[in-house]
């Protein structure tokens, strides 16, 4: 019955062979195979619709031995937004790479990430994990890579070093929950875990070397250089997904594996983190001087609100108001995903036609790239959780638990955040709609321009005032 | 009733479908647009004519769509949504065709009537709301589509302009979040019901929405314009002036006001409201920003500085009308709403007219403009008498109603010499524009744009303010008519007291 799991990983990692076997090939087979897994993902999403979760024992082993995959509401949404978002990329990257002499190699390393990427969402096992973790991290390192100039090898090789890094210290987290607990499945390891030492060091060693991949203030030195040099449709994956996978697998293993053994200035240290994020990114994002350089510190930010929202998450008890707050976690990343993607391809565009990416220079978009300026203009509105994005809704709930909890500080963060964004956001389409238009030739390629606009939508328009059933996938999933 | 559930919908619908549509029109196709534009406005009209009754039979008209857990998009109307959705379609369409002959042959035009469209769209939205989040939602979205408006020129004036409009709202947007969240975890999902919906809550949170009153007024008096939050409706004035019209009269400040008198009326209910003591610092603001903003705009020399400081101080007669506690203030306040709406977007067609017309931009320019632009400058007159409250013309009614309103409630003391200060200043900087444009011989005119011949300008710009002009001496002369404002405003007062 649960073909669609092994289908979901299977497919891209098939995928990645046939477009390294017929490099000719590869953008046809790039599309069929992200439109193949996308279909197994939207199988797999109803079923758990219907069932609530979805279990597999990959060859047929107990679990313990085998390949356990598992799905639930967290993860099907996690797949769901992977699925849309690679589509949406891997359309744009045809136009994109058409430019460049030698695209064949983006389409092996892009299907191996998207496999990757399925994987980490589907593994039950912490082992398991580990090797996605560690797939995910080459693959976007070499990606990084592709934009070939010195920067971004260099940001390439700093990404692969933090990468390693962090690796290793979920991986030795691992090791010590195996000694003490004879068993690598995490329900098994989250129902043994307790107040003691060996889960501790566990959850310290895990979570900071997750953190370190998620780029959590102040542990993102090397976010904006990696995504500000990748090739546009990479920083999209990148900003979108790659950085969402770490915040998933804190998400999980906080709130399933560790939750015993997280003490409250634990959480208190993750939220005051996570302030000083949406405060230093939005910041850094208004000074920026390039397009993309904006766009990666304010992923910086966006995060920020992720782990204040785990914070909230881990300050409220089990209950009705629990579930709201993860659900408005769980929008605030889906939005992020969908909005930041659209947002580096829509800057991918402007690059390509007006040969650089300058904020101060890019008077006259709007009339050049009305489209393009649109999808920023979307995108940006759900960056700044403005309605009708679902970052409005989130924030939302997250401003009401926070009240709830008499934490004014953390609204005042919030507020302060948010006319930060639109600062960063209104600088560019203020220039957008100046007069002095730069000389680039008229835009009328639909598979250019739609990519960011669909995303946008997305974001702003679609999980926004659509988004009412997700709350009740949530429960009935959870 | 699915029909009169889809009629709300409907009435969005016909201005946010020819808005996006007209986003992908090419620049060149001016009739589809203008026949696209006109439709929806048409259209919206027979709809809203179609609620009025039905509001008027106290047939009830909902729509409602979970967003989240809590948080529904609640589409309602009541007697005060059909007072403010009347009036912006009723104007939406007069401004519409001002605006398609003021951009004649200017570039952008799509890109123009797309998000003026959504601005309406956004500016009915917020008056059909029926509970507080719909509002915030509907106030943030009409931000964001005014932004493009006022930035439309390009100009560095234009966006900078634009920048400090967008400052202000968005924090005072921000502002309001948050007031309608902490009232939302006291009181949960708060309803906008005739009478108010607070008055059950226990005492002891008393203090905590005497808090929540003032971060709601804040959020509010952003774009009312409320002093000393009104910086950024003079910075404004950059935009083209069918925009200043449409910000002045029709969408963003009148979105402010209306959410004071909501709040007041159907959120706290202005019993409870007098009760918590709320009422006094709010007249107290408005009658600061009447006499204020009226002192400054004696002061200017640029026409639509002018206008726009007059209209700060105007707008908060409504503020004023609502802290006034008895049903003629009440009156006197709602019906203002719609009264400053005619007046102050035919003071606007008219000043844009001058400037297209002959490029005149200062009041020291518009000697013996009387004779150049004889209709213009009557309708520029009509309006300007009544907003000095000269009878018959509407401005007078408004101003009777809050002065006999205040002496109800024993605020006489205070209240009638704001109300007096106020019209000796109105008169103050309105009578001038007026001698100088009938009886001082007129000058070369700095830019005569379009040259004289059998009319004094392109028919799509006159026709616009003596309709409106017209409206404005309408609505004073035949005051007590069936389904004159005034009498809408009584009917709603009746609601709001009465239950």
């Amino acid at each position: 019955m649960n073909e669609a799991m092994a289908l979901t990983i299977g497919l891209p990692l098939l995928g990645a062979l046939a477009a390294t076997v017929w490099p000719r090939r590869s953008r046809c087979i790039g599309i069929l195979t992200l439109l193949g897994s996308g279909a197994s993902v939207t199988w797999l999403f109803a079923l758990v619709m219907r069932h609530g979760e979805a279990w597999q024992a990959l060859g047929g082993w107990q679990t313990g031995l085998s390949i356990a995959l598992h799905a639930d509401a967290l993860s099907s949404l996690m797949l769901m937004l992977t699925a849309l978002v690679a589509l949406a990329v891997s359309v744009y990257a045809i136009r994109y790479f058409r430019a460049q002499p030698d695209t064949s190699r983006f389409w092996p390393l892009w299907l191996l990430l998207v496999a990757a990427l399925n994987g980490l969402f589907l593994s039950a096992d912490l082992f398991n994990l580990y090797v996605t973790l560690e797939l995910l991290g080459l693959s976007a390192v070499a990606l990084t890579a592709l934009g070939g100039k010195r920067e971004s090898i260099r940001a390439a090789l700093r990404y692969l070093l933090v990468g390693l890094l962090g690796s290793m210290g979920y991986l030795a987290g691992v090791a010590i929950l195996y000694a003490a607990f004879g068993t690598l499945d995490m329900r098994q390891v989250g129902a043994q875990i307790g107040v003691d030492p060996a889960s501790e060091m566990a959850l310290l060693l895990m979570t900071a070397g997750l953190l370190l991949k998620t780029a959590l203030f102040p542990l993102h030195f090397w976010l904006p250089a990696a995504h500000s040099n990748a090739p546009a449709p990479v920083s999209a994956a990148l900003s979108a997904l790659v950085v969402k996978a770490g915040f998933y697998l804190v998400l999980r293993l906080w709130s399933e594996v560790f939750p015993q053994a997280i003490s409250a200035p634990g959480a208190m240290l993750i939220g005051a983190l996570g302030c000083a994020a949406i405060l230093w990114g939005s910041w850094q994002a208004l000074q920026a001087q390039r397009l993309k350089l904006l766009a990666a510190y304010s992923t910086v930010a966006q995060l920020g609100y992720l782990f204040v929202g785990l914070m909230l998450l881990q300050l409220t008890p089990a209950g009705p108001q629990r579930e709201l707050v993860f659900g408005a976690v769980i929008l605030m990343a889906l939005t992020h995903g969908f909005a930041k993607s659209s947002l580096f391809l829509a800057i991918g565009v402007v690059q390509q036609h007006a040969g650089h990416d300058r904020i101060a220079q890019l008077d006259g978009t709007a009339q050049r790239l009305p489209a393009t300026t649109f999808a920023i203009a979307l995108a940006g509105v759900a960056l700044i959780g403005l309605p009708p994005s679902g970052a409005f809704l989130g924030k939302w709930q997250l401003l009401s638990a926070s009240l709830a909890h008499g934490q004014w500080l953390l609204v005042l963060v919030m507020g302060i955040g948010s006319l930060l964004a639109a600062a960063y956001v209104f600088r560019v389409l203020g220039h957008a709609f100046g007069n002095a238009a730069f000389a680039s030739r008229p835009v009328n390629v639909a598979s250019e321009e739609w990519p960011a606009l669909a995303l946008g939508m997305f974001a702003t328009l679609v999980l926004g005032l659509g988004s009412g059933w997700l709350w009740t996938f949530i429960e009935v999933a959870a | 009733m699915n029909l009169s559930n889809s009629l709300l919908l409907m009435i969005l619908a016909s201005s946010l479908l020819p808005g996006l549509a007209i986003f992908f029109l090419r620049e060149g196709s001016h009739r589809l647009r203008t026949w696209l534009n006109m439709f929806g406005a048409l259209l919206k009209l027979v709809l809203v004519g179609v609620l009025t009754w039905g509001v008027f039979q106290e047939q009830s008209f909902e729509t409602r769509w979970l967003l989240a857990p809590g948080l529904e998009l609640v589409l309602h109307a009541d007697a005060l949504s059909v007072l403010f959705v009347s009036l912006s379609t009723l104007l939406w369409l007069v401004t519409t065709v001002y605006a398609i002959a003021y951009l004649e042959g200017s570039p952008h035009r799509s890109r123009f009537f797309g998000f003026f469209s959504l601005c309406v769209t956004a500016t009915v939205g917020l008056a059909l709301a029926g509970n507080l989040f719909t509002f915030v939602l509907f106030y943030e979205i009409l931000t964001l589509s005014t932004y493009p408006l006022v930035a439309h020129k390009g100009s560095a004036d234009s966006v900078r302009g634009a920048r400090i409009y967008l400052a202000y709202t968005l924090a005072g947007g921000l502002v309001l979040l948050v007031g309608a969240v902490w009232l939302q975890n006291l009181a949960g999902p708060v309803e906008f019901v005739e009478g108010g919906v607070l008055s059950q809550l226990p005492t002891e949170l008393h203090g905590q929405l005497v808090w929540i009153f003032l971060l709601l007024m804040i959020g509010l008096g952003v774009k009312a314009a409320l002093v000393p939050l009104h910086g950024w409706l003079p910075k404004a004035m950059v935009a083209p002036a069918p925009v200043s019209a449409l910000l002045h009269a029709v969408a963003v400040v009148k979105a402010g006001a209306f959410g004071i008198v909501r709040v007041v009326y159907d959120v706290y209910g202005i019993e409870f409201s007098a009760d918590l003591g709320v009422l006094l610092p709010l007249g107290v603001a408005a009658a600061l920003t009447i006499v204020y903003g009226s002192a400054r705009a004696l002061m200017q020399d640029n026409l639509k500085k002018r206008l726009a400081y007059s209209t700060v101080s105007q707008v908060s007669y409504i503020a004023l009308g609502t802290a006034i506690f008895g049903p003629l203030g009440t009156i006197g306040g709602v019906v203002h709403l719609v009264h400053q709406g005619v007046m102050k977007i035919t003071l606007f067609f008219a000043a844009g007219n001058y400037a297209e017309t002959l490029g005149i931009h200062k009041v020291s320019e518009l000697n013996g403009v009387g004779r150049r632009m004889p209709l213009t400058t009557l309708a520029f007159s009509i309006g300007a008498l009544g907003m000095i409250g000269i009878p018959p013309v509407a401005g007078f009614v408004s101003k009777w109603y809050l002065g006999v309103g205040a002496m109800q409630a024993g605020m006489a003391g205070w209240v009638l010499p704001v109300l007096i200060a106020s019209s000796v200043l109105n008169a103050a900087y309105f009578l001038p524009i007026l001698y100088r444009a009938w009886f001082r011989p007129a000058g070369a005119w700095p830019a005569e744009h379009i040259v004289h011949s059998k009319r004094e300008t392109h028919a799509g710009l006159l026709w616009p303010p003596l309709i409106t002009a017209s409206l404005a001496l309408a609505a004073g002369l035949f005051a007590s008519a069936p389904f004159s404002p005034l009498e809408w405003a009584e009917l709603i007062a009746q609601r709001e007291y009465l239950r």
